[in-house]
Parts: structure tokens; sequence; C-alpha cells
């Protein structure tokens, strides 16, 4: 299905363009031409179909579902929730006090909060198109269990205790009243309506993103062109355990989305870096970022920013190494 | 009347604030634009998807930029 990009990218880059196919630089632009037409004429045709879909979902439904949910069952579902509501994080402190207001345990709504940069449309329908549905199938779940995991140890350790004072008394009272907020319902949407917010996301969403995919199918092209095959492989070898926490501290201080990562992953693995430490290098990218802990001190206290950072730090050695270690049954990286 | 703008300081909440002066001028309303940025108000509003709009400690609006027609009918309510 996809080969006609391939063809694209064969007919721009060695006809038009007249450039050599065993040349690093003829492999770059090829690499670029190819991703680039591939992702845009993908995000176009899922995110439109996809907002279609997803039109009637908010925040206050979401919060409805989740609200007096069973704790097990919870992680799940926020975490599932994060993944697919549409969500800026911009509105991450709005939101995690609107949900502790209403008596949502802390774990469950962060659970919602974890996962929602890693897995979204625009990452699932790259993965899918650049890696294949057996990588995307990993990633999913990858993002769900940091969530849930991440989700499930806040709660442990009763996270809500060190919650701002004002948050914490939001929550105590809703835990008291049983959740007392009240919500109001819209109306079910026209299909013209619908069709309206799904332009209007798609429109938003490419406006947003369209940079990233530049930037990051760029990084992916170079590392593709210039990188010697095996490279990864014969320097940080069968992915010693070391290199998951190396590419962990690698991947702190850079801030992307996962629209920016994701062709560079494509590259890493091409490459011969271990599957386990790929992912591990993409969560600390996407899942971890400053701005995001320096909005949280609004509502969080600095000892559980710090755990929070700790569990994270965590899981994502832990997904790679688990990765690592199974890499091979699955035939994937 | 005096207008909120709940929100963190994102791109979208200055874009609001913007266009709601801009319609007060066109309009030659009376109107102050505030931007509020405090967490624990915007709580109180039950707001959770930024930005938001208040008149007069009364929500109208969350989750987007308002449009120009939506921004004419609260002023013009209130005038």
């Amino acid at each position: 299905m996809f080969e006609i990009f391939t063809r694209l990218a064969d007919w721009l880059a060695y006809g038009v363009l007249g450039l050599q196919a065993s040349s690093r630089f003829g492999a770059a632009v090829h690499f670029f031409i190819e991703d680039t037409t591939k992702i845009f004429a993908l995000l176009v045709v899922m995110i439109y179909l996809i907002a279609l879909a997803r039109a009637s979902l908010d925040l206050e439904r979401t919060r409805n579902f989740l609200q007096g949910r069973h704790r097990l069952a919870g992680y799940f579902l926020g975490s599932g929730f994060g993944a697919v509501t549409p969500f800026c994080s911009c509105s991450s402190i709005p939101l995690f006090l609107g949900f502790t207001s209403a008596g949502i345990p802390v774990g469950i709504t962060m659970a919602f909060l974890l996962t929602s940069p890693v897995i979204n449309e625009v990452a699932v329908v790259m993965l899918w198109g650049l890696l294949g549905w057996k990588f995307t199938v990993a990633y999913v779940a990858v993002g769900v269990g940091v969530g849930v995991l991440g989700g499930l140890l806040l709660d442990a350790m009763r996270a809500e205790r060190w919650l701002q004072p004002f948050a914490a008394k939001a929550y105590e009272a809703a835990t008291v009243a049983d959740g007392g907020v009240e919500v109001s319902v819209r109306k079910p949407l026209t299909p013209r309506e619908r069709h309206r917010f799904a332009v209007d996301e798609l429109k938003e969403i490419v406006g947003r993103i369209w940079k990233w995919v530049f930037i990051g199918v760029a990084l992916g092209a170079g590392l593709h062109g210039f990188v010697p095959e095996g490279w990864f492989a014969a320097n940080l070898g069968a992915g010693q355990w070391w290199t998951v926490p190396a590419a962990v501290v690698a991947g702190l201080p850079l801030y992307s989305n996962a629209t920016g990562v994701i062709p560079v992953l494509e590259s890493l693995l091409g490459k011969g870096l271990p599957l386990g430490t790929t992912l591990a290098f993409c969560l600390s990218t996407v899942a971890a970022s400053f701005p995001e802990f320096v909005l949280l001190k609004q509502v969080m206290q600095w000892r559980l920013l710090a755990a929070l950072f700790v569990i994270l730090l965590v899981n994502f050695m832990l997904v790679g190494w688990i990765f690592n270690g199974i890499a091979p049954w699955l035939a994937i990286g | 009347m005096k207008v909120e703008v709940l929100g963190s300081g994102c791109k979208k909440c200055v874009a609001t604030a913007e266009r709601i002066t801009e319609v007060g001028q066109a309009l030659n309303a009376e109107v102050t634009v505030e931007k509020v940025t405090d967490a624990e108000k915007i709580m109180r509003y039950q707001v959770m998807s930024t930005p938001g709009v208040a008149i007069d400690g009364k929500l109208v609006h969350s989750g987007s930029v308002p449009s120009r027609e939506d921004i004419e009918g609260w002023l013009k309510g209130a005038a």
C-alpha cells in the first residue's frame, strides 16, 4: 500500500534530481522525500477520520466516566482515555484540578496525563506507516504501561498528601461529598457539526506539527544517509544493560513531541540500535519534559514532583530492558 | 463589564484576550479584559480545557478560542 511513496521518491530523487542511489546524499534525500510524502498523506486522511469518530468525546465526559471507578480498572481507563481524548498539554493543570476536585484519585489522573503525550493519533499513524503494526502495538502497550504503573505507584505512596494545600482540600471535599460536581450534557452533534469539528482539528493539528515532521524526518534522513549500516550494533553492541539508562539520560534534555521523534526512531532502528534502548530514548524525549514539570509545580509539592520524576525514569528503563530482552521473539527492531 | 480569560498563558489564551479586546473596541463597549492564570481561580470556575471565558464572574465558554460572533453576542448582551 505504501509502495507508491517509495516509487515517488525513486522518481524524484534519482530521476528528476539525478542523484545516485548509492551515494550518501542520495540515500538521505530519498528517505526525506519518501517519509514526508507518506506521513503527510497518512496524517491528512487519518486525522480527519479519527476526529469524526471522536467529535463528541470531551474532557467532561471523560471525567464523568472515570468518576467512582474501581481503582485498578481506573488506571487502565485513565490511561486509555489519555490516549484518545483530544487534549492540549497547556490544559494539564485545569484538567488535573478538574479531575481532582471530582474526587478522582491522583494516580488515575496521572495515568491520564502520563499516557496522553506518548500516544496520540499522529504518533500511531506515523509508527504504523514507518515501522509497521508490530512496533505500533508494542509502542501503545508501552505508553499505557507507563501510565498505569506510574498511577499505581503514586497512589500506593498516597500522593494526595503532597498536593498543594488548595488542591488537596478540593480532593478531600469531593471524596467526602461523593464527588459533587454538576456536569452539563451537550446536545448530540449533527453530521455537519462533526465534519466541521474534524476539519478544524485537521487544520489545527497539521498547523501545529508540520514543522516537527520536517525536522524529525530531516534528522532521520541525515542518520539514514550518513551513519554507516550497523554502526550502533557495532558500537553499542547487542543492547548491553547500560545502553538503556544512557539512552534515557540522553533523551531527558531533548524535548520533543512524538511526531518529531518517530522518523528518528526509524533510522536508529534501521542502523541496529536495539529495540528497548530505542523505546527508552523515545519515552524519555516525549513523556518527560521540563516545561510540563514546571507547570505541575502549581498543584504539587516538590516531594511529589521528585517522586514522579523517579517513577518515570525507572519506568523508562524497565521498558528498555524488557524490550531488549524480548526483541528476538518479536522479530522487530 | 469585566471579562476574564482563564488559562495558563498559552498561545490560544493570548489570542482569546486579544480578540475580545478588539471586538470590544469595535463595538465601543466598556470592557475590561483580565487574564487569569492562577490555577486555583480557574478551578473554581470548573474549567478543564483552556482557554475559558468568564463574564462578570459567570463562565460562558471553554476549550477553544471563541469566534467573533460569540464574543459579539456576549458583549452586546450586557451592553
